[in-house]
């Protein structure tokens, strides 16, 4: 909302400063957003007159001219077609910054010859497009030094505030003058809104068939007006806060809303066909509107109408057939009250931004229909003419009226500190509460945001100022800092710092992604695809609720390498979306390693070498470490998702609950996603790992330490090519439980020596005895026991 | 002089020499062997002795001894000289190049938003606020109406929303699917299922469709909730000066509270901490500057009606702010979109240590 200086001063009488008054609308929620002070701006330019022109001895179309700035004579090179001698114009001194073209004037000289400034267009002065000559205001004869400002009424502050929604009595002019002079900043001026006498009978009659839509509906005929264009200081108001003036009568009407926050209508009377009528539209009828289009229009917005049809959307926006211009003689003007609900859905609908529908969707104030109706008359009197007609009315005021309770010792309980119950009393009726009883209040017309104590608390406190208000430091509930965190943000926060520690960078991706690529992991799986859909996306790929956060990683893998960086590893701990319910969220962990372990290094493969399944296997697994799951019983099986290597990929899983996917991504995908080098990716899914069951509060089991040393054998078997190794070292670790610690892979070998179609994997492993030393006899005993079991459950054999 | 006495002069003088010519262990082996061996040249001497006459022996003997211990000094000594030149010599030929580089371990880092998100927590945590969460695909309940939204209210429109399709299997408002605009909808949801007092921080995924320089579609907030019988704005006023200090890490931080509207609070205000922007940069806490980091107020007593709470027992406050904004404020980061594009070099730069987890004891 943008409003001048001396706009404001119009309703508020006031001493207060530019400064007070602008950090006093801050102070009481009308929020400073902006401050342009144009005689600032353009103090340089003041008027002065051309004494003499003579032609440029050197240049044809220069002209040097003797100007006279009132005080002293300077010779100025000018250009202007229309500088002559006698004409008073504005002139720019050397060193004053031209804003219309945005340079600094300096002192200079022109082909040869001396120029001390420039007298300017409105152009250079970025007023308008005019460049055809310098300004003339020669008719107007002021003063020499008179500044340009000044001249063109630009002397005057614009300010601009942000307007919260709930505050449409400040849309106008006059309630921010109502609002600051209940803060102390002067007192509200009186407002004329006298009864202007009708002298004949309307012709035209208004009437409401739906009174929902339009509780009231007030028309005036005004006979024998001239339209023309509005005064100075009305375009010169509308200008600065930029409207564009049309004509006296258009203009009258932005003028009120901005001054009264009160939006009406004028239509040319003579292109209406017989009465008004409010209605709802019907499905289909059309408005070719006042901004050049035409609407279609929908039964539950609220339709003007005449004999013809559809003249106006009441609230929204007019009719271009019925509209006013300069030709205009016999106004019909229109003051209504619409019911905001509808003036929203309808605005939404159309998208039509206009500002009768701002004012009407917050609220415009019922009880001003009747007095807003008398001072447009007179304005419109004032400005084009004309003899006033009788107001005829349809429907009646809404009754607003309510009872509110006032309590003071509520607001001290809210706000937590005391303002004297006079003093709140006072607040509420300078901004024009009035009271039934000390208990009981009403608030004003204007205020349909006022709906119970907690908002006479805020009227109180934001008029007594909240920079009053202590600050005082929540009461401690509890002596110990409890934890905060939830499970899963345990979860989040132990797997982020496992997989950042393991040298991946963590990453934040949108929750949603193209169709096409959330197809490709799992959404296509799914019936409830499309209720993940976003009806009203940015754009095509960001329209669906991922069902991964592989494809964002991987996609980001992609845009790293385009920028040169083909090795990278990176990680998301977020949501992905399985259905549009509550519950239908998963907490994941998801990562992508592409190129090189760690980049080349002179030390060797280990280093440079390619990123494989083991590593994301590695990173899968420390994750779900970190996150307290029993990794020494996990099952890796292979039935990872279509978009894994069918070969080269495994769930992990307790059971049938799957933890984890890890594996090469499929190369079909890959390919698909433009992505060349191979990518391993994981997933791991956090809420699916078991909660650690919490007895016997923070400490760990009980350790007991064996005295003996651990004692190693080494063994290789030839198994099957199909037989998993994972099979070899079960059956190792079951061989004899209370002696087998460990076991572990130490080579798996195909080629020279081993029959085609077998592999040898060699396995190294650790007995630990208990309380004895380990006898020869024993030793035998286990050894037997490792291979038997190994032979029973993998078929394999001790190789020779 | 007798003539052993000269003769053990001699060898002493012949051993001594060939000591000293040895320039490896194995011939000051042979030497060693030559001079105390079995058979060695003292060991022959020593056997002499046993036919002499006691003087003689006696003097004899012990000339021999010495000899003996000398030569085994000398010995033991060229034999420490040899072994320190051998090892000297070993030693420079396994001379490394110790300029090249270490072996890589890639680094990993906390996305600014995560690190920001904990550095919150504990410091909420501290005022004894637990977290609590909720789904991001809401309705339109959940998200408007109970904050206090009236349907189609302009209010609606400050916040730009993502909708999804129709829930057939849920009935009006709560079948109008659509991404949470702000993690208050938590709050309604807490409040239907617990019992005041309550006080909790919701942090989190939010939506609105807006992208350009200073909004993207997705974006996470943090959100404050205190309910129970005592607590008034001034408590409002009192956390929020307690955190933005310890956050910002600026002692009596100037700060404004101004008068503003939100649906779901009354009294409603907004929040401005002090700042100067001189020379381009931003700084938190200095000049003359304001900066307007966060939303709040007191509970409406619609909204607490609308989760079954009695306003007539109950009050206290909430509070909404962006944690990009404040993370950007905080670790100068200059362009919100950032945060989003997984560019490594971003990654690398702004990102955290994963061993640099918050902690108020460390400060930051």
């Amino acid at each position: 909302m943008k409003f001048t200086l001396s706009w404001l001063k119009d309703h508020l009488d006031t001493d207060a400063s530019l400064d007070e008054i602008t950090d006093k609308l801050t102070a009481i929620g009308l929020e400073l957003e902006g401050l342009e002070d144009r005689a600032a701006t353009f103090a340089p330019f003041k008027v002065a007159k051309i004494e003499s022109t003579e032609k440029h001895p050197d240049a044809d179309r220069l002209k040097l001219c003797i100007v006279d700035t009132g005080e002293g004579k300077i010779q100025v090179v000018c250009g202007a077609p229309n500088a002559r001698a006698g004409m008073k114009g504005v002139f720019a001194p050397a060193g004053s910054y031209i804003p219309g073209l945005d340079v600094t004037l300096k002192k200079g000289v022109i082909r040869g010859q001396e120029s001390n400034g420039m007298m300017v267009s409105e152009r250079e002065m970025g007023l308008s497009d005019d460049h055809e000559g310098i300004i003339d205001v020669t008719d107007r004869d002021p003063d020499l030094g008179t500044p340009f400002a000044e001249l063109y009424g630009l002397d005057d502050p614009v300010i601009e505030i942000g307007l919260t929604p709930n505050r449409s009595d400040c849309t106008g002019v006059r309630g921010i003058a109502r609002d600051l002079a209940a803060a102390g900043i002067g007192t509200l001026k009186d407002l004329d809104t006298s009864p202007v006498k009708g002298g004949f009978a309307s012709p035209v009659g208004v009437k409401i068939e739906n009174e929902e839509s339009c509780p009231l509906f007030i028309g005036r005929y005004i006979r024998g007006v001239k339209n023309g264009p509005s005064p100075d200081w009305m375009q010169q108001r509308l200008k600065a806060i930029g409207l564009r003036p049309i004509s006296a009568l258009v203009d009258i009407t932005n003028y009120m809303s901005y001054c009264l926050g009160r939006p009406l209508h004028v239509f040319d009377a003579d292109k209406l066909k017989g009465d008004i009528t409010v209605r709802l539209a019907r499905k289909g009828e059309t408005l070719d509107a006042l901004n050049d289009k035409n609407y279609e229009l929908d039964d539950f917005m609220t339709a003007i109408c005449d004999e013809s049809g559809v003249i106006g959307l009441g609230g929204v926006i007019g009719g271009e057939p019925t509209g006013c211009t300069d030709e205009t003689v016999n106004v019909f003007l229109e003051v209504a009250y619409f019911d905001p609900m509808r003036i929203a859905k309808t605005g939404r609908a159309l998208q039509i931004v206009s500002d009768a529908r701002y004012r009407f969707e917050r609220g415009v104030d019922p009880d001003f229909v009747v007095p807003a109706t008398e001072i447009a008359t007179r304005m419109i009197m004032d400005l084009c003419g004309g003899e006033p007609g009788e107001v005829v009315q349809a429907g009646s005021v809404p009754d607003t009226g309510r009872d509110i309770a006032f309590d003071p010792a509520y607001t001290e309980k809210l706000a937590g500190f005391n303002i004297p119950a006079a003093e709140q009393k006072a607040i509420l009726e300078t901004l024009g509460f009035t009271f039934k009883d000390d208990r009981t209040v009403q608030p004003p017309s204007w205020r349909g945001d006022i709906e119970g104590r907690a908002d006479l608390v805020e009227e109180v406190v934001r008029i007594h100022g909240y920079h009053n208000m202590p600050a005082v430091s929540l009461p401690k509930i509890s002596s110990v800092t409890h934890s905060a965190e939830t499970p899963s943000l345990t979860r989040a926060r132990l797997a982020r710092s496992t997989l950042a520690g393991r040298g991946m960078n963590e990453c934040v991706t949108w929750s949603f992604m193209g169709a096409e690529f959330a197809e490709m992991f799992g959404t296509n799986e799914r019936q409830n695809a499309a209720t993940l859909k976003i009806m009203n996306p940015i754009n095509a790929t960001l329209d669906q609720m991922r069902p991964s956060i592989l494809p964002n990683l991987i996609e980001a893998t992609g845009k790293n390498r385009d920028k040169g960086f083909p090795d990278s590893a990176l990680f998301e701990v977020g949501p992905v979306f399985l259905s549009n319910k509550p519950d239908g969220q998963a907490l994941i962990a998801a990562g992508v390693r592409s190129g090189h372990k760690g980049g080349k290094h002179w030390s060797g493969e280990e280093a440079s070498r390619k990123v494989d399944a083991f590593d994301v296997k590695a990173d899968a697994i420390a994750a779900l470490a970190a996150c307290g799951a029993p990794v020494q019983n996990l099952l890796v099986t292979r039935d990872a998702p279509d978009w894994y290597h069918p070969g080269r990929s495994a769930a992990l899983r307790l059971g049938a609950n799957v933890l984890a996917y890890f594996g090469e991504l499929h190369p079909a995908v890959q390919a698909q996603m433009d992505i060349r080098e191979t990518i391993c990716v994981f997933e791991v899914f956090l809420d699916n790992i078991p909660q650690p069951k919490k007895k016997g509060g923070t400490a760990k089991k009980l350790l007991t330490l064996s005295p003996l040393q651990p004692v190693e054998r080494d063994f290789a078997f030839i198994v099957d090519d199909a037989v998993d190794a994972e099979s070899l070292v079960r059956a190792a670790m079951g061989a004899d439980k209370n002696l087998v610690s460990r076991v572990d892979i130490f080579d798996v070998y195909q080629g020279k020596g081993v029959d085609p179609g077998k592999k040898s994997i060699a396995i190294n492993v650790v007995l630990q005895p208990g309380e004895q030393t380990l006898t020869d006899a024993e030793l035998e005993s286990v050894t037997g026991k490792i291979v038997n079991m190994i032979a029973e459950k993998t078929g394999g054999q001790l190789r020779g | 002089m007798t003539e052993m006495s000269q003769n053990i002069a001699q060898l002493k003088t012949e051993l001594s020499s060939m000591i000293e010519a040895a320039n490896d262990l194995e011939s000051l082996e042979q030497v060693k062997v030559t001079a105390l061996g079995k058979k060695g040249r003292i060991t022959d001497l020593m056997k002499t002795l046993g036919q002499m006459d006691p003087e003689e022996r006696k003097t004899t003997g012990q000339a021999l001894n010495v000899l003996k211990d000398e030569i085994a000094a000398l010995i033991n000594a060229q034999e420490e000289a040899l072994k320190k030149q051998a090892l000297d010599q070993k030693l420079a030929t396994e001379t490394i190049d110790v300029t090249l580089s270490a072996r890589p371990e890639r680094e990993g880092h906390i996305h600014p938003i995560s690190q920001t998100m904990e550095e919150l927590m504990t410091i909420f945590a501290d005022m004894g606020f637990t977290v609590a969460e909720g789904p991001e695909i809401e309705d339109d309940w959940h998200n408007f109406t109970a904050l206090n939204f009236p349907p189609g209210h302009p209010a609606r429109e400050m916040q730009d929303t993502f909708f999804l399709p129709e829930d057939a299997e849920e009935q009006g408002e709560r079948a109008k699917k659509l991404l949470r605009t702000h993690t208050s909808s938590v709050q309604i949801r807490y409040m239907t299922e617990q019992k005041p007092p309550m006080r909790i921080i919701v942090m989190g995924r939010t939506y609105r469709s807006d992208y350009d320089m200073t909004h993207t579609p997705m974006f996470h907030q943090i959100e404050g909730l205190v309910i129970d019988e005592n607590t008034n704005m001034a408590h409002l006023k009192g956390c929020l000066r307690d955190f933005c200090e310890t956050y910002f890490e600026v002692e009596n931080l100037p700060m404004r509270f101004r008068p503003s509207f939100f649906p779901f609070t009354e009294p409603s205000a907004e929040v401005d901490i002090g700042c100067s922007r001189e020379g381009g940069g931003l700084k938190i806490g200095a000049g003359d500057d304001w900066l307007e980091i966060l939303g709040c107020g007191m509970v409406h007593p619609n909204v607490l009606k609308n989760c079954g709470i009695d306003p007539d027992k109950y009050q206290g406050f909430a509070f909404g702010m962006g944690i990009e904004r404040i993370a950007m404020l905080k670790y100068g980061i200059p362009d919100l979109r950032t945060f989003f594009e997984s560019d490594k070099r971003w990654l690398d730069h702004y990102g955290f240590s994963p061993l640099d987890r918050p902690n108020r004891a460390f400060g930051d």
